[in-house]
């Protein structure tokens, strides 16, 4: 994953970068490793200044899913601090650069509800589940925005 | 010496790691490992 130069690229400029060994590095394993509850690798984590955990990917994943991946957890942080309109355009860059990823219908979805919760505008909503209607179909996110088609 | 535009700077502190972000106003990418080193 890392050896991917657009993931690196993409690491280097939206993260800082910390790594621990579960067995060189035992000590801050054991310690880190209870904390966050990490007991599989490769587990990555991406943690805001408070120390709380955000977004979490357990297993390996080829680089562009897992660019994706980041990009829906840099979304997911934005959402988690109301920062929306931050938030919708990260999970739009997914659904843009990355549309055969499975990280895609989940940011569609996402992107939607950034949208409604920027505005108080429930048609955001209602266009994410017409949007489903046209793509990524038979996946658990278009079922979960199904129900905005009822109104 | 070449210089790898996309190597990774990894730090094994935490804790600064975390003081990091927090200047930057960046999140930590925490990766828990066994790859070899």
């Amino acid at each position: 994953m890392y050896a991917d130069p657009k993931v690196a690229a993409f690491i280097e400029q939206q993260f800082v970068p910390a790594r621990v060994h579960v067995r060189a590095q035992a000590d801050a394993f054991k310690r880190l490793g209870a904390q966050y509850n990490a007991q599989w690798t490769p587990t990555i984590l991406l943690i805001d200044e408070s120390g709380e955990e955000r977004y979490r990917l357990e297993g390996f994943l080829p680089a562009t899913d897992f660019l994706a991946q980041l990009k829906l957890g840099l979304g997911r942080a934005a959402f988690a601090r109301s920062s929306f309109a931050d938030a919708e355009r990260w999970f739009r860059e997914v659904v843009r650069d990355h549309p055969d990823t499975d990280a895609a219908p989940e940011a569609l979805y996402w992107a939607g509800v950034a949208k409604y919760k920027a505005s108080g505008d429930a048609s955001a909503l209602a266009e994410t589940y017409r949007a489903f209607q046209e793509r990524y179909k038979d996946t658990s996110w278009a079922t979960k925005a199904s129900v905005w088609g009822k109104s | 010496m070449a210089t790898d535009l996309h190597q990774i700077a990894w730090t094994t502190e935490f804790d600064r790691a975390r003081a990091d972000a927090k200047a930057q106003h960046k999140l930590v990418l925490l990766d828990f490992t066994a790859a070899p080193m």
